[in-house]
């Protein structure tokens, strides 16, 4: 392990190039000064410059390897997106400004709203929510909304498939609701009888993740949006896995009343680590009143076109902000400048190339001899592989082979979920490799199962040349200790 | 080949029961399920006093991989639980069918075993699962 910048740090060493200009002479009350000085290390810029690129190259990043990390999507994101984000007239904006002063910036997030829309079918957006878990919230928040506004307060049970995301039943319990659990049959698909049977006068709506995260297309999508419907409930579209429709197929054609967006998986903004993230939301005509706030509106006045707020005023039925301002304003611009340069045609490239990566790749592995878990589906844009039998007969598990693909410089695929399925890969290529990058990939599967199978090589203390080896990580769930002590150093 | 003792009755959702001599039933998850999960981190706990109904939740599992319900198989009351499992989950892996029981409930009524599984019919479905 490398040293913490606070241990490099020595008295007095200083970094001058990056010394903020002399500020104003102010006379601060003195109870507001601080009495004591901020322990922040003390460095030379160089010291800097080589701690933090060591850091950096310790990263396992889709810059630098194949990251095809499932339910994720790690595709590229293009460097222009960043150049354009950062121009100083988006970067210098002061989100207390006066909307006269941004409306380069509002007209941006306007257009990014008209094109959430037609992508989605839905027919509002708001960007607020700040990432995925939040756009869920603010979707069963706004199902909540429209039951007590309907007079149905009761409703609020929230139907999630197994094959759900996991954070489904955690939005629902956040938000106060009842979650009723539906199977999915041996194909993938929501088992309907499960589901007419839980369905009823309680019943707030379904939130379901489509593809799922078996890495299939839910067949009897229309059926379950009959049911569901026919017993007065609304229908949520976890959009998580979008990279795989978008361009293709709506959720507001389906039926859908909302759908939340992962602007930092699908429109290709950095991600990974925690945020930020950007978890837009669509919604059909029942929703609109609820949805968060802010909102960008335009007005025409005197031939032009003014963009302005829709805040509590305009919408006095909306479940509320979600934060100080609007979203990650950084995050949005990024998936803004990336869906304009697609543009409508790329859309559709998008979730085709995705899908015919994930098919050929899933093909490759197939008749290489890994087995599929759901070898009769075809794949949407990720798909799963079920190590049982070698597991079984080589020890070599799910876990073995994530960290020996590690060694061979390529990151681990999404490993022991979904639950349903023991032992195994969930595997997105996403549309950004090249047939290269698959096929080397495909070698570098059939070599470790061929090591273990013919040479009885044993990955179990893989990885070898990682930064760190095999981390405990039951040791680190029961006994985690991160804290840097100052005076222990 | 997970242990499976003889004396016992099952459920699908890999969870053990045994019928004690005072009435109540002491309950814990199989050694099937608790190797499928691995190494176990925590364990909540229901409260003394409350009531179960069969198939609603009754405690949490938690390993290092993913956190699994465990479902109350009958309808009762809890009366004990396993204190020791706050410290020590990792009694479940060591010992499924002994130190890692997690509840004691007293049954409602009269337990229904023909929606609980024999020994013989538990092996079978895990051999249909290996399948």
């Amino acid at each position: 392990m490398s040293t913490l910048i606070f241990e490099k740090s020595r008295q007095g060493r200083r970094a001058f190039a990056q010394a903020p200009a002399a500020m104003a002479d102010v006379d601060w009350p003195e109870h507001l000064l601080r009495q004591d000085r901020p322990r922040l290390p003390e460095a030379s810029e160089l010291q800097v410059v080589r701690h933090y690129t060591r850091l950096s190259q310790k990263n396992f990043s889709i810059d630098t390897n194949f990251y095809p990390l499932g339910s994720c999507t790690m595709k590229y994101n293009p460097r222009a997106c960043n150049s354009l984000a950062l121009l100083p007239g988006f970067a210098g904006r002061h989100p207390l400004g006066p909307v006269s002063h941004g409306q380069g910036f509002l007209q941006c997030m306007y257009e990014l709203q008209e094109m959430l829309k037609a992508v989605t079918g839905m027919v509002g957006v708001s960007l607020t929510p700040m990432a995925g878990a939040q756009g869920e919230l603010s979707g069963v928040a706004m199902i909540r909304a429209y039951h007590v506004a309907h007079g149905e307060s009761e409703r609020d049970e929230i139907i999630v498939p197994d094959a759900a995301h996991g954070t489904n039943p955690a939005t629902a319990t956040m938000c106060g609701c009842v979650v009723r659990e539906v199977p999915t049959n041996g194909e993938g698909d929501i088992d309907q009888a499960a589901l007419k049977a839980v369905v009823g006068p309680k019943t707030a709506g379904i939130m379901l993740t489509n593809p799922s995260t078996l890495g299939v297309f839910e067949r009897d999508i229309i059926t379950v949006e009959r049911i569901v419907r026919g017993a007065g409930g609304l229908l949520y579209y976890d959009g998580a896995n979008l990279n795989a429709i978008c361009g293709k197929v709506r959720p507001g054609d389906m039926g859908f009343d909302v759908i939340h967006m992962n602007l930092h998986k699908t429109f290709s903004t950095p991600h990974g680590g925690g945020g930020p993230g950007s978890g837009a939301i669509g919604v059909g005509e029942r929703l609109l009143p609820y949805m968060p706030i802010p909102i960008v509106t335009a007005k025409e006045a005197d031939g032009k076109t003014i963009y302005d707020w829709l805040t509590e005023h305009d919408m006095p039925q909306s479940i509320g902000r979600l934060s100080g301002f609007m979203g990650n304003a950084g995050v949005l611009l990024r998936a803004y400048v990336y869906m304009r340069m697609v543009g409508r045609d790329g859309m559709r490239r998008i979730a085709e190339y995705a899908t015919l990566n994930a098919n050929y790749l899933q093909a490759r592995l197939r008749d290489a001899g890994f087995e599929l878990a759901y070898p009769n589906r075809r794949a949407s844009h990720e798909f799963i592989i079920t190590l049982k039998h070698e597991a079984k007969e080589l020890q070599l598990t799910a876990m073995d082979v994530a960290k020996a693909l590690l060694d061979r410089n390529y990151h681990a695929p999404t490993t022991y979920f979904p639950l349903l399925v023991p032992e195994c890969l969930l595997i997105e290529p996403t549309e950004t490799e090249s047939k290269e990058t698959l096929d080397n990939f495909v070698a570098a599967m059939v070599e470790i199962a061929r090591e273990a199978r013919e040479n009885g090589t044993s990955f179990k203390e893989a990885p070898y040349k990682m930064p760190v080896r095999r981390l405990d990580d039951v040791k680190a769930a029961r006994q985690l200790d991160l804290k840097y002590r100052p005076e222990d150093a | 080949m997970s242990e499976l003792p003889g004396d016992l009755l099952y459920t699908s959702e890999h969870e053990w029961l045994r019928r004690e001599d005072d009435g109540n039933v002491t309950i814990g998850v199989t050694d099937h399920a608790q190797a499928a999960l691995g190494d176990l981190v925590y364990v909540e706990l229901p409260e003394l006093g409350q009531d179960v109904e069969s198939g609603g939740d009754m405690a949490v599992v938690e390993s290092v991989k993913a956190a699994s319900d465990v479902y109350a198989p009958i309808d009762g009351i809890v009366v004990a639980v396993n204190e020791d499992l706050a410290d020590d989950p990792e009694r479940i892996n060591a010992d499924p069918y002994g130190d890692g029981w997690i509840v004691k409930l007293q049954p409602s009524g009269d337990i229904d075993e023909g929606a609980l599984l024999t020994p013989v019919a538990y092996q079978t479905l895990l051999d249909e699962e290996d399948a």
